[in-house]
């Protein structure tokens, strides 16, 4: 992992972009994820300070919902798509055999900051489940087999 | 409408399909020969199990659908299509009725209406999704939009709405049921000079995507739903809660406000009524139990989705305290169209006491999956049978999951079940928000109410003690005996802890979080019995409880099992005729994930739990 410092800059821009409207915590803490990948728990006294409300507050609300990350995550987010109709055919086997192939578990980063796994409870496109989706793109029909190939294809494409 | 159409199929199960790779071809295509066609995106038309699909409309001509594309047909299609007008067989999946006289229908080619999967739907919330551009105003105009909301604001008091609403019948399609137009009275009579309206577009039940195809394909409807409604109800600020794994809808929703606000049907005094309404879309964070209304509202503010309790009511006090009135995605689809044909138009579909069509996510072990539109009260059976085409490789029905984690299993021996709020709630079940998961004979009951109470489990929020810890030991009790080592007692256990979770939770999660484990033990009790007591497990699906072997003299010792298997466990196996003995499966070292059994091309392979023996 590198040691350099993090800008925090764009935080306060953030800030003061939507500071003033009710309710700002979440849309502001969802810009942040935008910009960093992540919410660096750096930013969180500045978020609070900015918001008026307490860090607590803030941890609370990041800790509460899935969506938010405390961790840098990787070029790739590998999403296993872990809804009714993906269980019923299969996904779970889909999920255990990418925990093979990128050696990381459910929620991690591999080491090179290439790939995050993860599992998501439903993305809707169930009509066509089994579905992986790496970063925007929806992946249908998937089998262990297609799942890694999609890895294959990308580690080949950028290493 | 002077130009060629060409028509393809974008939301997210159109692009997960291959919808774009289409869309590109198509455009490079229309230049390359040079054709003055215009090529467009729209939303879903629910007919998923044929994505991608692309339609082309020639003036003067019907629409004509195709369907599972690549796009390498596109040439071939605009070759035969566009350039000699006829229609392309190959890919064909049917026309549209001919919209007016002076519209000449293709000769020898089937109906789309016609189409099994089309026949016995009747789309009302649907009706757009598919058909226009989602991102252009025009075109929703141009089908009926906004007419309804303005008969509502220039010619209607809110009490003739609110009246209109009532005598449709049209209940919350969230789940619940309850009946909207009191609801919005509710609301209408709490005082106030500041109320608020709200979509709940938390569609979190896995396993549906009815409000997803909605938000994506007709967002239009849905704020123009939400204008009547606060027009009725005197609101003076809208939200759209929507959940933030669907980027497409968020993204469908923002553009259609901006357009509805610059043609003046938001905002200030709105057809000149001196109604105000301004709508803003939420963004949901990932958490299911926002879905809920009083724990949405606590979202809507910025702070930990988290239930209260009831009363205060929202329609006494909700978002910031005032009050609020939320109605799902579909319930508020349906609004614009109850008021431009009549309450007693809408309460002419459906039963005595579900009026209406609902839509349903149709998933899982079925031949044709996607998005149905049928009036309520049709036979479960025609539904699956008749719409879905049966259940895959002609397997055995084993049950069908209605309303998702909140729901229940109903067993394939109540196919004849009509499909109405009363009738599935007599089954312990609901319409809930309208996922429909069909389930064969390879699908084990316990896993699947282990699947449910993971998932409650995990989104259990945590504020009161029997959702955050009956959850988590119904769990464990269920990981057990999926496991193996289920024990005498376990299902009394299960039940008896499940009936308390459901009595003493806080809000709908925990009431409702037993429900699937309960269903499964109501109807397959003797799965639980074999898992706790035998130790096996009758679909052969726990993996705990199941063992992989060869057949001898079938293998082929072709060698695909053992390059597949990721532990190598199997020995032999390859050498064609001439050597070696056939596969075999080392039990020890095998982790049943049925690779082999799924590759092996000679159906050599096979799994059995108990006295039950399955080969693919």
């Amino acid at each position: 992992m590198s040691v350099q410092e993090l800008d925090l800059s764009r935080i306060e821009e953030i800030i003061s972009q939507t500071a003033n409207k009710k309710g700002a915590l979440i849309p502001v803490l969802q810009k942040v994820q935008k910009v960093y990948g992540y919410v660096p728990e750096e930013s969180i006294e500045q978020i609070a300070d900015g918001l008026h409300v307490y860090p607590a507050d803030v941890y609370g609300v990041l800790t509460f919902y899935s969506q938010f990350k405390l961790k840098p995550r990787g070029e790739y987010i590998v999403r296993v798509c872990c809804g009714t109709a993906c269980h019923v055919k299969g996904s779970d086997r889909i999920a255990e055999d990418l925990i093979t192939k990128l050696k990381v578990e459910v929620g991690e980063t591999t080491e090179d900051r290439k790939f995050t796994l993860e599992k998501v409870a439903c993305v809707g496109a169930c009509a066509l489940a089994p579905v992986v989706i790496v970063n925007d793109d929806v992946h249908a029909k998937m089998s262990t087999d297609e799942a890694r190939k999609i890895i294959d294809v990308i580690q080949k494409g950028k290493s | 409408m002077n130009k060629p159409q060409i028509i393809v199929g974008m939301a997210t199960c159109g692009l997960a399909a291959g919808g774009k790779a289409v869309y590109n071809k198509a455009v490079a295509e229309a230049e390359r020969l040079g054709l003055d066609v215009e090529v467009r995106k729209t939303g879903c038309v629910g007919i998923c199990h044929r994505e991608p699909l692309m339609d082309i409309i020639i003036p003067g001509r019907t629409r004509v659908s195709y369907s599972d594309l690549k796009a390498e047909h596109v040439p071939a299609i605009f070759e035969s299509h566009l350039k000699n007008g006829e229609v392309y067989k190959d890919r064909l999946l049917g026309q549209f009725k001919p919209t007016s006289p002076d519209i000449q229908p293709y000769p020898d080619t089937q109906y789309y209406d016609e189409l099994d999967y089309n026949k016995k739907q009747y789309k009302i919330v649907l009706k757009n999704c598919g058909f226009i551009d989602p991102t252009k105003i025009e075109e929703y105009i141009a089908r009926g939009g906004y007419e309804g909301a303005k008969k509502a604001i220039t010619t209607m008091t809110p009490e003739q709405i609110i009246d209109e609403v009532k005598k449709s019948g049209l209940r919350g399609r969230g789940g619940a049921g309850f009946p909207t137009g009191m609801k919005w009275q509710f609301c209408k009579s709490s005082p106030g000079n500041e109320k608020y309206i709200i979509c709940n577009a938390d569609e979190g039940d896995p396993g549906a995507f009815m409000d997803r195809s909605v938000l994506e394909g007709d967002p239009h409807a849905v704020i123009e739903g939400m204008l009547i409604g606060g027009f009725a109800i005197g609101a003076t600020h809208g939200y759209i809660y929507c959940r933030a794994e669907y980027p497409l809808a968020v993204e469908h929703l923002n553009i259609a406000i901006e357009q509805a606000t610059d043609r003046g049907f938001l905002g200030k005094n709105i057809f000149g009524s001196g109604f105000d309404l301004e709508i803003i879309v939420k963004e949901g964070a990932g958490a299911f139990v926002c879905g809920e209304e009083t724990a949405l509202m606590n979202s809507i503010e910025g702070k930990r989705g988290m239930p209260n309790p009831r009363p205060p009511f929202p329609a006494q006090k909700g978002v910031w305290g005032k009050p609020s009135n939320i109605n799902n995605v579909e319930t508020w689809a349906n609004v614009p169209q109850i008021i431009t044909n009549g309450g007693a138009w809408y309460a002419s579909f459906g039963t005595e006491k579900s009026k209406g069509t609902k839509v349903f996510a149709l998933t899982g072990k079925i031949n044709r999956t996607g998005l149905v539109e049928v009036p309520n009260g049709i036979p479960l059976k025609e539904i699956i049978y008749d719409i879905g085409g049966g259940i895959i490789g002609g397997k055995k029905l084993k049950a069908v999951q209605t309303g998702g984690p909140s729901g229940g299993c109903i067993p394939s021996s109540f196919m004849d079940t009509m499909v109405d709020y009363e009738s599935l709630a007599a089954l312990g079940s609901i319409v809930g928000s309208g996922g429909m998961v069909v389930m064969d004979e390879d699908t084990c009951m316990v896993d699947m109410a282990r699947y449910f109470q993971a998932f409650c489990q995990d989104e259990s929020c945590g504020k009161c003690t029997p959702c955050r810890v009956g959850t988590k030991r119904l769990l464990e009790i269920l990981e057990r005996i999926v496991a193996g080592k289920g024990r005498e007692g376990d299902i009394e256990l299960l039940l008896d802890l499940g009936s308390q979770v459901k009595i003493t939770s806080l809000c709908g999660l925990g009431q409702t979080a037993p429900n699937p484990v309960i269903t499964t033990i109501k109807y397959f009790r003797d799965e639980y019995e074999a898992h706790i007591k035998d130790k096996s497990c009758p679909a052969c699906s726990c993996s705990a409880l199941i063992h992989f072997e060869v057949t001898p003299d079938v293998c082929t010792k072709c060698g695909i099992c053992v390059k597949n298997c990721p532990v190598s466990s199997i020995s032999g196996g390859t050498g064609g005729k001439k050597g070696e003995k056939p596969a075999f499966i080392g039990d020890e070292a095998c982790i049943r994930c049925g690779v082999c059994f799924e590759k092996c091309p000679f159906d050599a392979i096979f799994k059995y739990s108990g006295g039950v023996k399955k080969t693919s």
